[in-house]
């Protein structure tokens, strides 16, 4: 007997295909005197993956916290599906569920169970039935490869397997778009593997996914496009085998002769 | 490694960590100074005219007085702490509020609370405060003194508890304040859900350790003639007609009480701050 397909746990709301869903068009940030961001411009269509590769302090992170409005920005205008983000009257609720983001530091909720993190959100913010949520997140919890950690708490956790909590936390929001920021930064060699891989299965489930990374193997073998950024800039951007097999800008070439 | 146990350290006053500071050989010393005063006391009652009663059946005879004044000490710390704490988690909410409008007020009150003397507030309070207000059409409502002073004793505390909820929260990693913005918690939210239960751990042995010094300050009610143990020790000892070989035992017995009183808190603060250090 067949039985109908189960609805995805990462299932999204409709977004046009052909329109980027993400959107940036001269963007400016400055901490104090110093420009961060000196007007980049980015599209990302539904369901691509998006490297952002660059030397340390050329504005990566900054970068993809300005599409979620974690960090304000001076200048220019930010699009995601349409909702502008550099707007004083920002509604950020409606923007944070389309929006999920995953950081280098995991930062899980240290008093709550891996089970409470990944409820918390939907529970507390979006005030959803608690046994809807909990399906959910027994779901996700499972999606990411940590069925029976559900009790545990985050102390008692590897750097991988927080991260990958952390992970199925920003899905509980059913996002439609997901950034991570250096997520595999601060993890043991012999775990960003396992969170590579979880990363890899969303985005072919059809995620959009915007990373920050150093990983330039994932990014050549994942990515729809990379972007090299340095000092507050893009300098060059194409497909993986563009810009790692044949970069423009000598910033590129100089900066993947450093890191490969 | 041991700290040695009779030397005042100035540090743990200005933390008001005094609990750590405790030491069991402090009570031991304590109880041997009280049986010497006693037993130096009775001796010059001996030598007094036959019909004056010893020293030890005075305090026997006048304990029960006492006792019930130290149960007024202990009324007292448990009323002022509550207020207290509630003041205090008011104002300090208001010390970490984005707004000007709440935050420097809160903070002004805070120093001045956390700095004034203790003796200062509670003469302020004493003599400012009515005896009785009178609602218009309702009955009065009055102060005794002892509640009166139980407010002075609130406030200092008030202004620590309110530093106690800044620090804790300001110790609070800000990667907890972005991922919950990340998730869509409002500030309200991330305080209530994320940020708050992660404090209390962190606030609960200095509270206590504020707890232990608001009990030891109650005895300067005794100053308005507050029936606590300090007042009504000295009213036995007037009674029992004013000798002087009492006054040791008298006050011995007096520093003893709070002693067994004190150091169990102490003990169970210690070991809170010991398994909260590890913890985290």
């Amino acid at each position: 007997m067949l039985l109908p397909p189960e609805p995805s746990v990462t299932e999204h709301r409709s977004w046009p295909d052909e329109s980027p869903i993400v959107s940036l068009k001269d963007v400016h940030k400055s901490f104090g005197s110093f420009e961060v961001l000196r007007g980049v411009s980015m599209d990302v269509r539904k369901g691509e993956i998006v490297c952002i590769i660059g030397p340390s302090g050329s504005g990566k992170s900054t970068l993809i916290r300005c599409i979620n409005g974690l960090t304000p920005i001076h200048q220019g205008s930010i699009t995601v599906e349409g909702q502008e983000v550099n707007d004083a009257k920002l509604d950020k609720l409606s923007l944070r569920r389309k929006v999920g983001i995953v950081f280098q530091q995991y930062n899980l909720f240290p008093h709550k169970t891996v089970l409470e993190n990944v409820m918390m959100a939907p529970l507390k913010v979006l005030r959803e039935p608690k046994a809807e949520v909990e399906a959910r997140a027994r779901a996700l919890i499972a999606k990411v490869r940590l069925t029976g950690k559900e009790d545990a708490y985050p102390g008692q956790l590897s750097g991988g397997q927080q991260q990958r909590v952390a992970i199925a936390r920003s899905l509980a929001m059913r996002p439609d778009v997901m950034l991570f920021d250096e997520v595999t930064a601060a993890l043991d060699p012999e775990t960003v593997k396992e969170v590579l891989v979880t990363i890899k299965e969303l985005a072919t489930e059809g995620m959009t996914c915007i990373l920050v990374t150093h990983e330039m193997g994932f990014a050549r073998e994942v990515a729809d496009h990379v972007y090299f950024t340095d000092r507050g800039v893009i300098v060059e951007h194409g497909s993986p085998a563009q810009i790692f097999g044949a970069a423009q800008d000598p910033r590129t070439r100089q900066f993947l002769s450093q890191i490969l | 490694m041991s700290r040695r146990p009779f030397q005042l350290d100035p540090r743990l006053l200005v933390s008001g960590r005094v609990l750590s500071a405790l030491d069991w050989r402090h009570g031991a010393a304590l109880l041997v100074m009280f049986a010497a005063s006693l037993t130096f006391a009775s001796a010059q009652s001996a030598a007094a005219p036959p019909a004056t009663p010893s020293a030890l059946a005075t305090l026997a005879t006048w304990t029960p007085h006492i006792l019930r004044g130290f149960v007024l000490n202990l009324v007292m710390s448990f009323l002022a702490m509550a207020l207290a704490t509630v003041l205090g988690i008011g104002l300090g909410l208001m010390q970490i509020s984005p707004s000007r409008l709440l935050r420097l007020p809160a903070r002004f009150f805070t120093l001045l609370l956390r700095n004034s003397p203790w003796l200062v507030i509670l003469f302020a309070i004493m003599y400012f405060l009515p005896i009785e207000i009178r609602i218009p059409g309702g009955k009065p409502i009055e102060f005794p003194d002892w509640l009166k002073a139980t407010l002075a004793f609130s406030l200092p505390v008030a202004g620590n508890v309110s530093e106690i909820l800044r620090g804790a929260v300001n110790s609070i990693p800000t990667g907890q304040w972005e991922s919950a913005d990340g998730l869509a918690f409002t500030r309200a939210q991330t305080l209530r859900w994320i940020i708050l239960p992660q404090c209390i751990r962190r606030a609960i042995p200095p509270w206590m350790n504020w707890y232990a010094l608001l009990t030891l300050s109650t005895p300067m009610a005794s100053i308005f003639s507050v029936h606590e143990a300090v007042w009504n020790a000295q009213s036995s000892m007037e009674a029992a007609g004013a000798r002087p070989e009492l006054l040791l035992p008298f006050y011995l017995f007096l520093l003893c009480l709070f002693f067994i009183y004190i150091y169990p808190i102490a003990i169970c603060t210690r070991k809170l701050e010991r398994k909260y250090a590890v913890a985290t």
